[in-house]
């Protein structure tokens, strides 16, 4: 009994790192109606700036963040306002296309770099630290820690969302780009600082991705899949339900790696595609107004 | 002379291939109050949002103050003081009525307008601010439009067919706040389909008609036949 307890409650954890990956993809989409195929990749290379971050400073991976995040949300703000933008229109393809194309620059320009090798960070003591949540169930500091910072990343976005002038501005945007631009919002630069702020989040998934386990250039689309399932699992628009979306994704892995280690991926898809057949617009859509 | 608050000058604007406006001129004094009216299709819209920086004209120049802003780009425009209240009033939906005003507050424009002057003038506001923008009449929607204009604090405030689609008890509301409005020192142009309203609030009025000004001239001295020869062009 406690063993499945165990297995729920690592599947619940690994979840708040896939409701990383996925705020950052939902904000986009939600801000302007670009789906990023790139966001994958653009994970995996927050990773590698981590990676370049302590071994050249020699700092551990949790305080590169200092660094990795704004330079991730500086890499968001140029991508937008140097390529994106001019992808956005009524049709949907060309920025899909684009990014897909970035994607694939991405993983090569990172297998140049850094070969195909597979990387860690380390982390230090923290990695091996567990506690005791009941007799039979330990878990991790790491993981405890990379929840809650889940947590967080989703409260604050929550709260810049629907309590700052920046979120109305991002709210605005959404809802009528002509009458935002007539308030005085650049829209371009608008969307450049969502993107910027998306890289934001993706550097911090980035890193605990890195921290958890192996990476190395070619893992981003698989991250990209987990992304889009929490999502969509959790119904579009509703940061809360994306992550429990992320949670219930992660705990259907958890249980498909415990029944045979080669179903984790799948029952992790399955559970998504159940939902999807039962769901279709997700658990938890986002309530108008 | 001083230069005239707003100066345009034989625009002509395209949709594409479609010609819109043919070298269309119009002048705003600071502080006046005009009617820009004529029929569906004649133009009108095409002249605000051109003035607003959502479209641009392909020939001819539009002055604000002396200063040209026939290029700049709407979230330029708007800084320099020209707020345009669009047709079919379009709220953000997803913001409250508050957020809705605040976002045309954001550009920090000195001037009178504040949240608190936005709801003494339209009070029926001050008691929905924490609803969603959607859950109001289309009355309280328009003045809500108008409200989140006026909170960019404008020199030049454009209307877009405020009484589209409303109650003329409704209509007569709005109109009735457009004096305290034009008090606080800005100018005004009304766009309307329904001329009477337009008219009685207007010193001057512009008439267009397919694109071209058909008629201009003060409006008490326009009569009903000038005035429907150039709506109409017979």
């Amino acid at each position: 009994m406690t063993e499945w307890l165990n297995v729920v409650v690592q599947g619940v954890l690994t979840g708040g790192l896939y409701a990383m990956f996925a705020v950052g993809l939902s904000l986009i989409f939600g801000v302007m109606r670009l789906v990023n195929i790139a966001h994958g990749d653009l994970i995996v290379l927050a990773a590698y700036v981590s990676l370049m971050v302590t071994q050249a400073l020699g700092v551990d991976p949790l305080t590169s963040l200092v660094l990795v995040v704004p330079i991730m949300a500086l890499v968001g703000y140029a991508l937008q306002r140097g390529l994106l933008n001019f992808t956005l229109g009524e049709d949907l393809l060309p920025p899909l296309l684009v990014t897909f194309g970035l994607s694939v620059i991405i993983q090569n320009g990172l297998l140049e770099l850094f070969t195909a090798d597979s990387r860690k960070l380390q982390a230090g003591a923290i990695e091996v630290l567990t506690a005791q949540l009941m007799p039979g169930v330990w878990v991790g500091y790491l993981p405890l820690v990379q929840f809650a910072v889940a947590i967080l990343v989703i409260a604050a976005l929550q709260v810049l969302f629907y309590k700052t002038a920046l979120g109305r501005a991002f709210r605005a945007t959404s809802d009528d780009q002509p009458v935002a631009q007539l308030m005085g919002l650049n829209t371009r630069h608008v969307f450049a600082l969502a993107m910027a702020l998306s890289l934001a989040v993706v550097a911090i998934a980035g890193v605990f991705l890195a921290v958890r386990s192996n990476f190395d250039p070619a893992i981003g689309p698989a991250r990209l899949i987990f992304g889009f399932e929490a999502v969509i699992i959790g119904g579009l628009g509703n940061m809360w339900g994306t992550l429990a979306g992320g949670v219930i994704l992660g705990v259907a892995q958890a249980i498909g790696a415990e029944l045979d280690p080669g179903w984790q991926l799948l029952a992790g898809h399955i559970a998504f595609l159940v939902i999807l057949a039962l769901r279709p617009q997700g658990l938890f859509p986002k309530v108008s107004g | 002379m001083a230069d005239p608050l707003l100066d345009v000058r034989g625009i002509d604007v395209f949709y594409g291939d479609f010609q819109a406006l043919f070298g269309v001129s119009l002048r705003i004094e600071t502080g006046e109050v005009v009617a820009v009216i004529g029929a569906n299709g004649a133009g009108k819209s095409t002249l605000l949002r051109s003035i607003a920086g959502l479209m641009h004209p392909r020939r001819g120049e539009i002055r604000l103050a002396g200063a040209s802003i026939t290029h700049s780009p709407a979230f330029e425009v708007v800084r320099r003081g020209v707020a345009l209240v669009p047709e079919g009033r379009r709220l953000f939906p997803s913001l409250t009525v508050e957020e809705n005003l605040l976002i045309g507050a954001q550009l920090k424009r000195p001037g009178p307008w504040t949240l608190a002057r936005v709801y003494d003038l339209f009070p029926a506001l001050a008691a929905r601010r924490r609803l969603p923008a959607t859950a109001l009449s289309g009355g309280q929607q328009q003045m809500a439009a108008i409200g989140r204009a006026l909170m960019a604090n404008p020199r030049l405030l454009l209307c877009d067919e405020i009484s589209l689609g409303l109650a003329p008890i409704v209509v007569r509301d709005i109109y009735a706040q457009i004096p305290r409005i034009v008090a606080e020192g800005l100018s005004l142009v009304i766009v309307e389909q329904d001329i009477a309203q337009a008219l009685k609030a207007a010193a001057r009025a512009y008439c267009l008609q397919e694109g071209r000004v058909a008629l201009h001239g003060a409006t008490r001295e326009l009569t009903r036949e000038t005035i429907s020869a150039a709506y109409f062009g017979v």
